[in-house]
C-alpha cells in the first residue's frame, strides 16, 4: 500500500526516475494526442459528420463556451491551455475504472506541477494582455499596501489548488483501496462511481478556477473588486 | 516526503507538451472545421437570401406582367366586343336599308307592273269597247242617229253660257279665225243650216264657216274656232268611260301595294 503513485518506480538512474505518475501520463497523453490525431485526420468540413468528430466538436465548443463564460472574451487563445488542462484531469479521473491504474493526478507531485504551470501562466497570460508594468501595477491595488496580501493570495491559491486536486483524487483512491480490504463486494463500486464522479467535478473546478485566475489577471482592473476572497470549494 | 521535485518537473514538462500536442491535433484541426462550416453554412444562407430575393423580384415581375396582361387582354376584348356590336348594328342597319331599297323596288316593280297591267287593260278595255261601239254605231249610223246628233250639237250651242258666248264670237271676228265643223260624216244642207241658225243666234258670224270630214270621230260634231273647239261626240263619251275604269283600277291596286310596304317594314 502506497499513498502516491511517485513512490511505485520502475527504473531509476541517479536523479532520473520512471515512476507510475510519469508513465501513466505518458499513457494518457498517448491516448488523447492518438486519439485526436485518429479523429481528426478524417475531419468533415460539409454538414455530414462522423460521430467522433461530433464528439470533439462538442467537447471543444463546450470547453470555449465555458472559458467565454467565466469572462474571457477571446476564449480561443486560451483554449490550448485551459482545455489541456480540464481534459487530462477528466481522462486521468474517468481511466480509474481501469483495473491496476493509478491516475497521475492522485500525486501531490503531478498536481504540484498543474498549480506551478497555473502560477506561471496566470502572470504570463496578463502580461500579454495588458502589458509588464500594468499587470505589475495591479498588485499595488487598490493601495501598496495590499502587495504583499497579493504575492501571499497568488502563493496559497496555487498551493490550494494542488492540494484540493491531490486530496480529491488520492483520497478517492485510498478509499477504494481500503474498502476493497474491509467490504470486498457491491460497496467499492458505488465508491468507484462516486470517484468518477468526484474527478470530473474536481477537473471542472481546477480549470474553471485557472481560467478565473487568468480572467482576473488579464482584466484586473474590472475585476479587482471580486479578486477578494478566492472561491475554494 | 509527498512531493517529488524531479517529477514535478517532469509532469511540468509533460503537460506543456501535452498542451502542445492536443492544440497541434485537436484544437486547431476541429476549430477550423468550424470556422469553414460556418463560413460555408454563411455563404450558402447568404446564396439562398440572395436567391429568394431574385425570385421575389421575378415573381413580383411575373405578376405584374400577368395583371398587365390581363388588363390589356380584357381592354382588348372589350374593343373587340363594341367593335363587333358595332359592326352587328351596322350590318343590321345595311340589310334593313338594303330590304328597305328591296321593298322599294319590289313596290315600283309592282307599281310599274300594275299600272302597265291596267293601261294594258284600259287599252284593251278601251279599244274593245271602243270597237263595239263604232261597230254599234256604225251598224246604227242612219240618217236619224246624225240628224239627232246635229240637233244635240245645235242645242248645244245654244246652251252655251254667256262667257262661251263671248269667247265664241270674238273667234269669229277675228281676221284669221275661221269657224271650222268637223264631223264623222257629211252634213246634209238642212243640218248645216241648223248649226249655221244657232250660231247666228249667238251672235257669232257664219260668214267663213268650212265643214270638214273626219272619219275619226265617231259620231261626232266638232266646232273649232282660233284652237277654241267646241264639241260633242261619241269618243267624249268613251274617254269619260276610259277615264272611269281607270279609276277603278287605281283605287283597287292602291290597297294591293300597301301591303308589301307594311310588310316589308317589320
Amino acid at each position: 500500500m502506497h499513498l502516491s503513485p511517485d513512490q511505485l518506480v520502475f527504473w531509476q538512474h541517479g536523479p532520473l526516475k520512471l515512476n507510475a505518475t510519469i508513465a501513466f501520463t505518458w499513457g494518457l497523453m498517448l491516448i488523447l494526442a492518438v486519439g485526436s490525431k485518429l479523429i481528426t485526420r478524417t475531419l468533415s468540413l460539409g454538414p455530414e459528420r462522423s460521430r467522433w468528430q461530433d464528439l470533439l466538436e462538442i467537447i471543444v465548443t463546450g470547453i470555449e463556451q465555458q472559458i467565454e463564460a467565466v469572462g474571457l472574451s477571446r476564449p480561443r487563445k486560451y483554449l490550448p491551455f485551459l482545455g489541456t488542462l480540464f481534459l487530462f484531469l477528466a481522462t486521468a479521473a474517468l481511466c480509474t475504472i481501469i483495473p491496476g491504474y493509478e491516475p497521475p493526478t492522485a500525486s501531490l507531485s503531478t498536481t504540484a506541477a498543474l498549480a506551478l504551470c497555473v502560477l506561471v501562466a496566470v502572470p504570463l497570460f496578463g502580461i500579454l494582455e495588458q502589458g509588464l508594468g500594468s499587470y505589475l501595477a495591479s498588485y499595488l491595488k487598490p493601495t501598496f499596501i495590499m502587495l504583499p496580501f497579493n504575492i501571499i493570495s497568488e502563493f496559497s491559491r496555487t498551493l490550494a489548488l494542488a492540494v484540493r486536486l491531490f486530496g480529491n483524487m488520492m483520497s478517492g483512491s485510498m478509499i477504494v483501496a481500503i474498502l476493497l480490504t474491509i467490504t470486498p463486494f457491491i460497496f467499492p463500486l458505488v465508491m468507484t462511481l462516486l470517484g468518477l464522479l468526484t474527478g470530473i467535478v474536481q477537473a471542472y473546478i481546477f480549470s474553471i478556477l485557472a481560467a478565473v485566475y487568468i480572467a482576473a489577471a488579464t482584466r484586473a482592473s474590472e475585476l479587482e473588486q471580486e479578486r477578494g476572497p478566492a472561491p475554494a470549494p | 516526503m509527498l512531493i517529488d521535485w524531479f517529477t514535478v518537473g517532469a509532469q511540468a514538462l509533460n503537460f506543456l507538451i501535452l498542451v502542445w500536442l492536443l492544440k497541434r491535433f485537436l484544437y486547431q484541426p476541429v476549430l477550423n472545421a468550424i470556422s469553414v462550416r460556418e463560413q460555408r453554412i454563411g455563404m450558402q444562407l447568404a446564396d439562398a437570401a440572395s436567391k429568394q430575393a431574385a425570385a421575389t423580384k421575378e415573381r413580383d415581375e411575373f405578376e405584374r406582367n400577368n395583371r398587365e396582361f390581363d388588363a390589356q387582354r380584357a381592354a382588348l376584348l372589350a374593343q373587340a366586343s363594341e367593335q363587333a356590336r358595332a359592326e352587328h348594328q351596322r350590318l343590321l342597319e345595311q340589310a334593313h336599308k338594303d330590304a328597305e331599297a328591296l321593298r322599294l323596288r319590289l313596290a315600283d316593280l309592282l307599281r310599274s307592273e300594275q299600272q302597265l297591267l291596267s293601261a294594258e287593260v284600259a287599252r284593251r278595255t278601251r279599244d274593245q269597247v271602243l270597237a263595239i261601239a263604232r261597230k254599234v254605231l256604225a251598224d246604227l249610223a242612219t240618217a236619224s242617229l246624225e240628224d239627232s246628233m246635229a240637233r244635240v250639237f245645235v242645242e248645244r250651242i245654244r246652251a252655251l253660257s254667256g262667257a262661251d258666248r263671248k269667247l265664241l264670237t270674238s273667234a269669229t271676228e277675228a281676221a284669221a279665225g275661221a269657224l271650222v265643223v268637223r264631223s264623222a260624216f257629211e252634213l246634209p244642207a238642212q243640218q248645216r243650216t241648223a248649226i249655221e241658225q244657232a250660231l247666228s243666234e249667238i251672235g257669232a258670224s257664219v260668214s267663213r264657216l268650212n265643214y270638214e270630214t273626219v272619219p275619226g270621230l265617231i259620231s261626232g260634231l266638232e266646232l273649232h274656232a282660233s284652237g277654241r273647239k267646241l264639241a260633242w261626240s261619241v269618243a267624249d263619251y268613251l274617254g269619260a268611260l276610259e277615264k272611269s275604269v281607270g279609276d277603278i283600277l287605281g283605287s283597287a291596286s292602291t290597297p294591293a301595294a300597301a301591303a308589301p310596304a307594311s310588310g316589308a317594314s317589320q
